[in-house]
């Protein structure tokens, strides 16, 4: 997969450039246009939070940083691999299932409704998909599921199904999950907005610990004060593009644009 | 302030003891249907034409026996074509193949149209169309032709028609085929029941197309597809009848049918018909049962099953009435 980073010049080798890079992302549903051309950086290591009001794009751009959905125009690079496409021969070709599927792996993703399997036990949530699909060991995946769990703070619910937890429960499972495949990059789709307010502390705790210990993350988010104590940058969204970013404390503190001031005026 | 309300000497109130309310209505009906039952207990102890000892004696002979386990093999078989069937005609209905999608709509479209007692006759009398069915490049001889080869054939193996396509075979695959077209639609209705959710998530784990679906979404369509199955089986159970007309000998009805005509005891054969479809279909609810409640598991409803097998004895009445005509 290195060969391709060789062709594209702007793209450094995996490791050394940012763990994202968009580039004029531009993505339609049918005649609507939802994203206008997002450029965004997110170094390796960074806490980058995605900030705007309901129905600017911010999940949109996030489902196209995995390919969940497709981008019409511009380009999107995670550790130095375009997303979903392969360059040969100076042509774009779309990738394969298996291929994208392939690029998912490093790649987590934790969603607004959490999305646990409920047939299946919180154990077996966590372990699913490192043996599907990395074909580890399933002792081995077990033990490792096992600590993960104990990191989030639900060693003790490995049997139980995701239908007997509470939501923030459930979300750090989701968490879990996610780690168990070994991410270098974690999405976070308003990971808390679905919790009750006594529950969403939980949930930014583990995102805190996860952040202490160098992931890379990109967190749809309306928790200011998260952003403000754990973002290392603030990307404001308004109507498909990108208005303001920079230090989360800065931007929160003093806002230039209007549109910003008027969103966070109503969410402070 | 709020107010005290911890107060330990407050005295737990007395228990109600109300009047409760009366039901004359169900004394009343409860009346009504054990004069009833009575009135039917005795029909069916007095009168002569049931001839109870004569049912009794015949109803487990070996041929009839032979025929259930006919029945039984028919039904299994069926439903295992209908159902694998089902599933990937449901798979094709979902998919984003437009080819596919037609040839999977077109195929319900028949063979839902077409009812199963013709269909089985159809299928009974196919070793008209050929006399040998043969698998090949179709054609072989004009291609051959066309080059200059005569006599050119690109058959890979073939059989005799009237050897495979009678009896049993045709039976089945009438059956199999048209309970396709049912499970097709409860399979693609289990299928969309599943939220996208659970597909993102998994995709987002790395997962391909065909493992979602193995692992993670069918196993949740099934605790939608499992009841309407279980029906579906049940009215197989008793389609099974239908073979009779391609024709099929080795088939519980037709058994009974003609230990019935041979002794001029026709009704206390139809009874026995009666009641080994009522046995059959009591061991397939009790299968149902288990099935939906392991299916059930990490959703909280294994409750539901057991209410549903309650009701569903009243609700097994099949869709083809076409029995009647037999
Ligand atoms: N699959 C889709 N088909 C059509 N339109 C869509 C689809 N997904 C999103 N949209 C539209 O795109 C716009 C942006 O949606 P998106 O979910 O990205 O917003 P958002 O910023 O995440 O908002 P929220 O804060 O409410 O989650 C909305 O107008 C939405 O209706
Ligand atoms: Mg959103």
């Amino acid at each position: 997969m290195t060969e391709m980073t060789a062709v594209q010049p702007d793209a450094t080798a995996p490791g050394a450039g940012p763990m994202v890079r968009a580039e004029q992302v531009h993505k339609s549903f049918g005649p609507l246009e939802v994203l206008k051309g997002i450029d965004l950086e997110v170094r390796t290591g960074e806490v980058c939070c995605l900030l705007g009001p309901s129905g600017s794009g911010k999940s949109t751009f996030l489902r196209c940083i995995n390919h969940l959905e497709k981008i019409n125009a511009g380009r999107i690079w995670v550790d130095g691999e375009p997303i979903g496409y392969r360059e040969r021969g100076g042509k774009l070709h779309e990738m394969r299932e298996k291929e994208v599927a392939a690029q998912r792996r490093s790649i987590g993703m934790v969603f607004q409704r959490f999305n646990l399997f409920p047939h299946k036990t919180v154990l077996d949530n966590v372990t699913e998909a490192p043996v599907l699909v990395r074909r580890e060991k399933k002792a081995a995946a077990r033990e490792r599921a096992a600590q993960l769990l104990e990191r989030v703070g639900l060693g003790d619910k490995l049997g139980a199904y995701p239908g007997q937890l509470s939501g923030g429960q459930q979300q750090r499972v989701a968490i879990a999950r996610a780690l168990a495949m070994q991410p270098k990059l974690m999405l976070f789709d308003e990971p808390t907005s679905a919790l009750d307010p006594e529950l969403v502390g939980e949930v930014l705790d583990v995102m805190k610990d996860l952040a202490r210990d160098g992931m890379t993350m990109i967190v749809v988010t309306h928790e200011i004060g998260f952003a403000r104590e754990v973002g290392d940058s603030l990307v404001f969204m308004d109507g498909g593009v990108v208005v303001e970013s920079g230090n989360p404390r800065e931007v929160i503190a003093n806002p230039r644009h209007d549109r910003t001031k008027a969103f966070l005026a109503k969410v402070l | 302030m709020s107010v005290e309300t911890d107060t330990p000497e407050r005295a737990r109130p007395e228990p109600i003891q109300a009047v409760p309310v009366r039901h004359p209505g169900r004394w009343l009906a409860v009346a009504v249907i054990g004069v009833l039952v009575a009135m039917f207990v005795h029909l069916l102890v007095t009168n002569k034409a049931f001839n109870w000892s004569f049912m009794v004696d015949e109803m487990f002979r070996p041929p009839v026996i032979e025929g259930v386990r006919g029945s039984i093999a028919l039904l299994l078989t069926s439903m295992l074509i209908g159902i694998g069937l089902g599933v990937l005609l449901a798979i094709m209905r979902l998919s984003e193949n437009p080819i596919l999608r037609g040839v999977a709509w077109v195929y319900t479209w028949f063979f839902r149209a077409v009812p199963r007692l013709v269909l089985v006759i159809l299928f009974g009398n196919l070793g008209i169309l050929w006399a040998r069915i043969e698998f090949g490049l179709p054609f072989d001889r004009q291609i051959g032709a066309l080059f200059g080869v005569q006599d050119f054939e690109a058959r890979l193996f073939g059989f005799t028609a009237v050897e495979i396509l009678t009896g049993f075979v045709a039976g089945m695959l009438a059956l199999g085929l048209s309970e396709a077209a049912y499970m097709a639609e409860i399979v693609r209705a289990g299928l969309q029941s599943v939220d996208e959710g659970q597909t993102e998530a998994a995709q987002a784990l790395g997962m391909t197309r065909a493992q979602i679906l193995r692992r993670i979404v069918l196993p949740q369509a099934m605790r939608v597809i499992v009841p309407p199955t279980g029906n579906e089986t049940i009215a197989m159970l008793k389609d099974t009848s239908l073979v009779a007309f391609v024709p099929v000998s080795t088939e519980l009805f037709f058994q009974l049918r003609a230990v019935g005509s041979r002794t001029f005891q026709v009704f206390p054969m139809l009874v026995a018909a009666t009641i080994w479809y009522l046995l059959l279909t009591s061991v397939l609810l009790v299968g149902q049962y288990h099935l939906e409640r392991h299916f059930a598991k990490g959703f909280g409803r294994s409750e539901r099953a057991k209410i549903r097998l309650r009701g569903m004895t009243a609700e097994t009445g099949g869709r083809t009435g076409e029995v009647g005509g037999a």
